[in-house]
C-alpha cells in the first residue's frame, strides 16, 4: 500500500508539470497584460514596469524563469499585489479557505449521511419525501443567493451574526453553512441510493438472516458499502472546497484564496493564478489518492500491490 | 485537524475579549473599494490606495475635508514671478512615526526615487512638470538632475520645466507624498510591510491582512495629533459593493466608499441621506476612431452624439448615479472660471435633435436605405452593456446599425493601446488633479497613450500649446474653453455621463464632507456615540 502510495505521488510529478505548462501558456495567449487597467499607462512608465516583471524577455525565457523559480519552491511576486509574494498571499489565504471549507465538509458529511440514512430506511415514507425535497432545493438554490440572503436575514434583521468579515468565531458560521448546504444536499442523496442498495444486497440479507440487530446490519454492514460512492465523491469535492470559493469569498468579505482565481485571471495576474492552479491541482491529487486508498481499506475487492 | 478547528476560535475569542477592554479608544470601520495593490505611495495608482495614502502620509500640501488646499508639511511656500521655481518652508514640527524630523531632503529623495525608472511608478507622469523629470524617468538623466533641491532642512526648492498653474494640485495627488529615506534604504521594497514602514501622517500602520483589513492607530508624532480624534482606523475591502450596504446596516462599518447602483433607489428610501451622491471629477465617454473612414465625417460623429438621451441614461440605466454629460470637463472643476464649452445643441429639445441629426447622416450619405455599421466595444460589466444597447437603440432611429464587442477590461484597454483595430470604444476619465488641463490634454494628438479617437487637429493642439504657456488663470480658462469649443464642435469623444462619487456615511461618522475630488481625510473626522 505505501509502495503504491509513493508511485502515485511520483506519477502526480509529470501531471503537475502539465499542468503549469498548459496554464502558463494558455494564461499568456489571453490579450491584454497585467498593467492595462482602465488607466492605460505612458508607454514609458509601461516599459519600466514591464522590466520590473521580466515581461520584455520572450515568453519562453519566462516561461524557464518561472520554472526555475518554482524548482527552488518559489512561487514569484504577484504582478499586481506588489508588496507581497504569491507565497505570502496563498499563506494569508488557504488557513482561511481550509478551515472554511473544512467545517463544511464535516457538517456536511455528518448531517448528510444521517439524512441520507434516514430516508434510506423509510423509503416512500413522507421522511424520505421530504429529505430529497430539501435536497433537490439545497442543489438548486446557487450559493450566490443563499448567501446575501443569510448575511440579510441574521446579520442585518436579526443582528445575530456579523454579516460579513473575518474578525470574531461567529463570523464562521453563515459562510460554513452556505457552503455546507449543497453538500448536504448532494451526500443525503448519494447515501441514500447507496444504502437502499446496499440493504438490498446479499451479504445484508446474509446478515440479517444470521439475526443480527437491525442496527447492527445499518451500521457496520450496510453503511460501509453504502459510503463507497460518497467517498469517491468526496475526492474532487474536498479539494473544491478546501480551496475556497470565489463566490462565498466575496460576499461574505474573507480572506480567503477562493477570490485569488477569478481576481488573478481578470487581472492577468500570471504569477497569482499560476500558484493558484499549482495549489488546487496538488489537492485534487492528493485527495484522489486519499480516496483511492479509502476504498482499499473499505471493499475488501480492491486491492493495491 | 480538531485542534486546527479550535485555535482560531479561542484565538478569535480572545481577540474579542481584549477589544472589550479597550472600549475607551474610537475606532472608525472604513470600507473601501478594494485592496490597494501596494502601499508603496510611488507604485500607487487607485482610488482605494489615494484613501490610505492620506491617512499614512503627509504631502507638501494637502486637502482638507472640503477638498480645499491647506498646508501640509510646508507651512508657507512662494512662487518665483515666472511661474517656474516653488519654494517651500518645511514646518518646525514634522515629524516622522519614529520621531525623527521630516526635513527637505526627504522630499528630495523621494521625488528622485518616483522618477527612476527602476522604481516602475504607474504615476510617475503626473509629476512630469518638474524640471528634467521626463527625463529621468526615461532613462535619458540620472535622478540626481531633478529640479528638486534642499535648500536647507527646512526649506525646499523646486524648479518646473514651464509654468503650472495647477502645480499644487498635482502635489496633492499621492504620487507627491514623502517615502522615509531611512526606512526604504534599509528595507527596500519591503519598506512598505508594518513592522518596516514610517510614516509622516496622522497614522502610522498596525497591519495589513490582504481580502480582510488594514489597520492603522493614530501617529502620535503628528505634529497635529493633539486634533486627531480617531484613534484607530480597520479599512475593510469590498471587491462587492452589496456586501458593504449589508455591513453598514448591520452597524458593521460606518462608511462605504462605493454603492452598488442597481440598488441605489431602494437605498434611498430605506436609508435617506446616509446615501451620499456627489458629482466627481470623472467622465464616461465613447471614443470615435478617426483612423477608420466611417468615423472620419464630422457630420457623422456630430450626429452620433447629438442623438443620445443623456437624461434616459443617467437616471434610468444608473439609477441617478451619474449626471449628463454635454461637454468633456466636468462642472466644478478647479481653474475654470466661467465653466465649460458645452455642446451648441445641448439645450434644443430632443425631438429636435434627431430630426438634426437624420439630416446630418443623409447629408454624409447615411440614411434607410444605406445604414452606417458600428462597431462598439466596452469592458463588460452589467452598466456599460446597458448602456451600450440603449445607445444602439437610440442610434437606430438615425440609420445606425451598431454590432458589439465586448472583451473584459484588461483585454479591452490593451485593444485601445496598442491598436486601432476599434470603431466606437467605451472608456473613461477620472480627473487625477482639478484642472481642465487634465481633461482636454487627452485628445492632444501627441497623446498616445489615451487619444483613442486618434484624433490630430493643429488648431487644438495649438491652443493647448498657448495654454500651457499662459501664468494668468483667467486668459488661461478663455484658451482653455475655446479648446474645449473645438473639442464638441470635431467630437473625437463623444461624452455622455459625468461620474458621481457615491457613499454611505453613518450619521455618527462627524466631519464627513461630500466633494467633487472625494477625498476624506480620517483626521478631520470623528466618531459620535
Amino acid at each position: 500500500m505505501l509502495g503504491y502510495a509513493v508511485r502515485r505521488l511520483l506519477g502526480a510529478i509529470p501531471t503537475l508539470f502539465l499542468v503549469i505548462t498548459f496554464s502558463f501558456f494558455l494564461m499568456r495567449v489571453a490579450p491584454g497584460g497585467p498593467f492595462d487597467r482602465e488607466r492605460t499607462l505612458e508607454a514609458k512608465v509601461l516599459e519600466n514596469l514591464n522590466r520590473v516583471f521580466h515581461l520584455d524577455r520572450p515568453i519562453w525565457e519566462q516561461y524557464f524563469y518561472y520554472l526555475g523559480n518554482l524548482a527552488r519552491g518559489d512561487l514569484g511576486p504577484s504582478f499586481i499585489y506588489r508588496d507581497f509574494s504569491v507565497q505570502q498571499l496563498l499563506g494569508n489565504g488557504l488557513p482561511v479557505s481550509i478551515q472554511l471549507g473544512g467545517t463544511a465538509l464535516l457538517i456536511a458529511l455528518l448531517i448528510g449521511s444521517l439524512l441520507g440514512t434516514i430516508a434510506a430506511l423509510r423509503q416512500n415514507s413522507w421522511v424520505d419525501y421530504s429529505v430529497i425535497a430539501t435536497a433537490t432545493f439545497g442543489i438548486t438554490v446557487p450559493n450566490f443567493v443563499v448567501a446575501p440572503l443569510l448575511s440579510l436575514i441574521f446579520g442585518v434583521w436579526l443582528s445575530l451574526l456579523p454579516a460579513g468579515g473575518w474578525n470574531s468565531p461567529g463570523s464562521m458560521v453563515l459562510p460554513v453553512v452556505t457552503l455546507a448546504l449543497p453538500q448536504i444536499a448532494i451526500i443525503a442523496r448519494l447515501i441514500r441510493g447507496s444504502t437502499i442498495e446496499a440493504l438490498r444486497s446479499d451479504h445484508v440479507r446474509t446478515a440479517r438472516a444470521y439475526g443480527l440487530p437491525t442496527r447492527m446490519v445499518v451500521v457496520v454492514h450496510a453503511l460501509r458499502a453504502a459510503c463507497l460512492p460518497v467517498i469517491s465523491y468526496l475526492g474532487p469535492a474536498a479539494a473544491a472546497l478546501l480551496t475556497g470559493s470565489v463566490v462565498v469569498e466575496t460576499i461574505f468579505g474573507l480572506p480567503g484564496i477562493g477570490r485569488y482565481f477569478v481576481q488573478g485571471a481578470l487581472n492577468r495576474d500570471y504569477t497569482l493564478v499560476m500558484g493558484t492552479v499549482i495549489i488546487i491541482a496538488v489537492f485534487v491529487v492528493v485527495f484522489n489518492l486519499i480516496v483511492d486508498l479509502l476504498y482499499a481499506a473499505l471493499d475488501p475487492r480492491v486491492r493495491y500491490d | 485537524m480538531l485542534k486546527a478547528l479550535i485555535r482560531p476560535l479561542l484565538a478569535g475569542a480572545m481577540l474579542m475579549s481584549a477589544a472589550g477592554f479597550a472600549a475607551a479608544e474610537t475606532t472608525y470601520i472604513r470600507g473601501n473599494d478594494g485592496d490597494p495593490e501596494t502601499l508603496d505611495q510611488h507604485k500607487t495608482s487607485l482610488v482605494a490606495e489615494a484613501h490610505l495614502m492620506r491617512d499614512l502620509y503627509e504631502g507638501l500640501v494637502v486637502y482638507d475635508n472640503k477638498a480645499k488646499i491647506i498646508p501640509g508639511v510646508a507651512e508657507a511656500w512662494s512662487v518665483s514671478d515666472d511661474g517656474t521655481v516653488y519654494t517651500f518652508n518645511l514646518r518646525g514640527d514634522a515629524k516622522w512615526s519614529n520621531g525623527d524630523p521630516v526635513v527637505a531632503e526627504d522630499f528630495v529623495f523621494s521625488l528622485q526615487r518616483i522618477m527612476t525608472p527602476e522604481t516602475g511608478a504607474k504615476y510617475a507622469n503626473i509629476l512630469y512638470p518638474i524640471k528634467n523629470a521626463e527625463a529621468i524617468n526615461k532613462g535619458e538623466m540620472k535622478p540626481e538632475e531633478l529640479g528638486a533641491k534642499a535648500v536647507d532642512d527646512k526649506t525646499l526648492e523646486i524648479t518646473l520645466a514651464q509654468p503650472t498653474p495647477y502645480f499644487l494640485e498635482l502635489l496633492t495627488h499621492q504620487s507627491g507624498l514623502p517615502v522615509n529615506p531611512g526606512a526604504v534604504k534599509a528595507h527596500g521594497s519591503d519598506f512598505v510591510k508594518p513592522e518596516n514602514i514610517v510614516t509622516n501622517g496622522a497614522y502610522k500602520l498596525v497591519s495589513f491582512t490582504p481580502g480582510d483589513k488594514i489597520v492603522m492607530e493614530k501617529n502620535e508624532n503628528f505634529h497635529d495629533a493633539a486634533n486627531v480624534k480617531i484613534d484607530r482606523i480597520e479599512f475593510v475591502p469590498f471587491e462587492d459593493r452589496a456586501t458593504c450596504v449589508r455591513r453598514f446596516e448591520a452597524g458593521e462599518v460606518q462608511s462605504c466608499s462605493d454603492l452598488p447602483t442597481e440598488q441605489i433607489k431602494s437605498m434611498k428610501e430605506r436609508l435617506g441621506d446616509q446615501v451620499r451622491i456627489t458629482p466627481y471629477l470623472g467622465t464616461y465617454y465613447y471614443a470615435l476612431n478617426q483612423e477608420k473612414e466611417s468615423l472620419q465625417d464630422p457630420r457623422v460623429r456630430q450626429a452620433l452624439s447629438m442623438v443620445i438621451d443623456r437624461q434616459f441614461l443617467g437616471d434610468e440605466i444608473w439609477a441617478g448615479a451619474m449626471l449628463p454629460a454635454y461637454s468633456l470637463v466636468p462642472p466644478g472643476i478647479g481653474n475654470y472660471e466661467g465653466g465649460g464649452a458645452q455642446a451648441e445643441w445641448a439645450d434644443t429639445s430632443l425631438i429636435d435633435r434627431e430630426d438634426k441629426a437624420i439630416e446630418l447622416m443623409k447629408e454624409a450619405g447615411y440614411g434607410p436605405d444605406k445604414p452606417l455599421k458600428l462597431e462598439l466595444s466596452y469592458n463588460n460589466s452589467e452598466n456599460h452593456k446597458n448602456t451600450a444597447t440603449a445607445i444602439a437603440d437610440m442610434w437606430k432611429a438615425i440609420g445606425v446599425d451598431v454590432q458589439f464587442n465586448v472583451r473584459d477590461l484588461s483585454a479591452h484597454y490593451s485593444n485601445l493601446r496598442d491598436t486601432s483595430d476599434y470603431e466606437v470604444a467605451r472608456a473613461g476619465w477620472i480627473g487625477d488633479y482639478s484642472d481642465p488641463q487634465n481633461f482636454l490634454f487627452l485628445v492632444e494628438s501627441d497623446n498616445t497613450g489615451f487619444n483613442y479617437a486618434k484624433y490630430k487637429n493643429p488648431d487644438y493642439d495649438a491652443l493647448m500649446d498657448k495654454a500651457a504657456a499662459e501664468t494668468d488663470l483667467v486668459k488661461r480658462a478663455d484658451i482653455l474653453r475655446e479648446a474645449e469649443a473645438l473639442f464638441m464642435k470635431d467630437v473625437p469623444f463623444v461624452p455622455l455621463l459625468f461620474y458621481s462619487s457615491l457613499s454611505l456615511v453613518s450619521p455618527k461618522l462627524v466631519g464627513w464632507e461630500d466633494n467633487i475630488q472625494n477625498v476624506h481625510g480620517t483626521r478631520f473626522m470623528s466618531i459620535s456615540e
